[in-house]
């Protein structure tokens, strides 16, 4: 049976109808947003669902919107190998927060979400292996922050042009 | 087993079988693999930092560097992307040059592919013949870009030129000889016996582990799931044509190697009908505010020069919105997020990667086999790791 967005939409809101803050449908695309302390469940109830069945977990991507509270946003793209859906789940992430691990769901979200906490910094509690993917183990920062400088750190110090020295 | 001491062995960054600079640290009880924990990260070029400073048009020479055996295939990915955020359909003609270009391109990763695969087993000949063909798709890449490996030959809204008669005349050379081609890779590897006690039964995982652990593309149709994007959700008039998804059935090394293998024959089976069905017309885009106005129009007429200025220095304008695009590779679902935050560079670029993703289950592949078996499973997925650290 094929679902389209809109019968997704319908039979989540019928399941979590309070942890669902937002959805949209952009370019065909349908992208909910759901609460962070629902998010495990939710996640869960598409792997496990039946009708849903979300079996493939795409990537995790992580997004900084700087100034604005919360600062971070986590999303998951999920597709079924039934018949081809996506969805984009969206949670929006305070500074300092972990979001739940969906590693024990899909195998395939472990190095994503070490990804995410490597160059976003956003921490996953219940991950089983959390360090550094891409960036060395000592390296300081998570260079995907929007305020991180673009050349690095070493690079973007005021120096003087006359005697070359660092202010 | 044995009862013993493990081994801890170092294999990489500079391992001509890991296909680049990644590093896998092996625990070995006598010659059986224990535990691999993989290392990357060696060539992060942090593409996806820099494209947020760059124009939409800017970013496609870094989306080259992506996978670089199949160059053409990252600046699909990227530019259907945008051209999805912008929300703009391109010519049909332009979107038969790019599935030409991109299926070439497929071919291209294809031959590097079964090259080294066979030769990190030991079958030398197959990478001479292989480098051969790929020699003249890198001729054709050149005659129309101007450039062999890296062509960025596309554009967001279309692609930088025309096809010229000499392409069409290499093309229509290329496909009445490559059939050939493939029956002498076949002839060389398919029923070759020690191919196959190398490769049968080796880096087994079943459909249900292969989705769990996200492998797409040929790794994953291996294990008998027919997830081709170009299939699922088809982009650049992939609709129009008629071409087959080949699948495997045990998940080895073996099937996936002949689904590769098939991929040949049905990417040159696309090539032959887009180049047969190639409408006329234009190239581009009809949209002021992402194409660039022509030459000889600059030289005429103030407008056209102010516009072409406009869109060199500043690329196309893109809406506030968030998409996912996402297209097949030459090694798995390709996939790009992007924000767009009303202003011309991208506020956040991320590449789902296919390799990324293949290389975190290298562990579950190749637990439980021998060290030599090792080497087969890591040329199994194809894996480019410029493309894993990105």
């Amino acid at each position: 049976m094929t679902m389209d967005n809109a019968k997704v939409l319908e039979q989540l809101q019928g399941e979590f109808a309070d942890a669902i803050i937002e959805d949209v449908d952009f370019r065909g695309d349908l992208k909910i947003v759901v609460s962070l302390e629902k998010l495990h469940d939710i996640m869960l109830y598409l792997h496990d669902d039946k009708t849903l069945h979300y079996d493939l977990l795409s990537d995790v991507v992580g997004i900084d919107k700087m100034p604005r509270e919360p600062r971070f946003e986590v999303v998951y793209i999920l597709h079924s190998m039934d018949d081809f859906r996506r969805l984009l789940v969206k949670v929006m992430v305070p500074e300092d927060v972990a979001v739940p691990t969906v590693t024990d769901i899909w195998k395939s979200a472990d190095w994503p979400e070490r990804e995410v906490y490597d160059l976003m910094g956003i921490s996953f509690s219940g991950h089983p292996n959390l360090r550094r993917i891409l960036m060395w183990d000592d390296f300081d920062g998570h260079p995907l922050r929007k305020d991180f400088p673009l050349r690095g750190k070493d690079f973007d110090e005021k120096w003087d042009p006359d005697t070359i020295q660092v202010l | 087993m044995a009862e013993g001491k493990l081994l801890t062995i170092n294999m990489g960054p500079h391992h001509p079988a890991t296909h680049g600079v990644l590093r896998l640290v092996l625990e070995l009880d006598g010659e059986t693999i224990v535990k691999v924990t993989p290392h990357i990260g060696h060539l992060h070029r942090g593409i996806e930092k820099i494209a947020e400073s760059m124009n939409y048009q800017q970013v496609i020479p870094l989306t080259d560097r992506l996978d670089y055996t199949a160059a053409t295939l990252c600046n699909m990915g990227y530019c259907t992307a945008v051209e999805k955020l912008l929300g703009i359909e391109i010519p049909k003609r332009a979107q038969y040059i790019r599935v030409i270009m991109g299926e070439l391109a497929r071919i291209m990763g294809h031959h590097l592919w079964i090259g080294s695969h066979a030769l990190d087993i030991g079958a030398m000949t197959v990478v001479f013949y292989t480098f051969r063909d790929r020699e003249m798709i890198m001729n054709m890449t050149e005659e129309v870009s101007g450039y062999r490996l890296t062509p960025s030959y596309l554009r967001v809204g279309g692609v930088a030129k025309d096809i010229t008669p000499n392409f069409i005349k290499f093309l229509r050379e290329f496909i009445k000889w490559f059939p050939t081609a493939v029956d002498g890779y076949n002839t060389l590897l398919t029923d070759n016996i020690i191919w196959r006690k190398r490769t049968m039964g080796i880096g087994k995982i079943s459909a249900e582990d292969a989705i769990n652990y996200g492998l797409t593309g040929p790794s994953l149709r291996g294990s008998g799931v027919a997830y081709d994007i170009r299939k699922a959700m088809p982009y650049s008039g992939y609709e129009d044509f008629d071409f087959k998804v080949p699948v495997g059935d045990n998940g080895d090394v073996y099937d996936r190697y002949l689904v590769r293998m098939e991929e040949f024959t049905q990417s040159l089976n696309i090539i032959e009908q887009a180049l047969e069905n190639l409408p006329e017309g234009p190239v581009n885009v009809d949209n002021p505010l992402i194409t660039n106005p022509d030459l000889t129009d600059v030289q005429e007429d103030i407008s056209a020069l102010i516009r072409r200025f406009k869109i060199q220095a500043q690329g196309p304008q893109v809406p506030e919105g968030e998409i996912y695009h996402s297209v097949e590779g030459s090694k798995g679902e390709l996939g790009f997020y992007l924000v767009g935050d009303g202003t011309e560079n991208p506020y956040r670029m991320k590449v789902r990667s296919p390799c990324f993703i293949l290389v975190s289950a290298l562990e579950k592949m190749m637990k439980g086999h021998m060290l030599a078996d090792a080497i087969s499973v890591i040329g199994s997925i194809d894996i480019v790791l410029g493309e894993i650290d990105r």
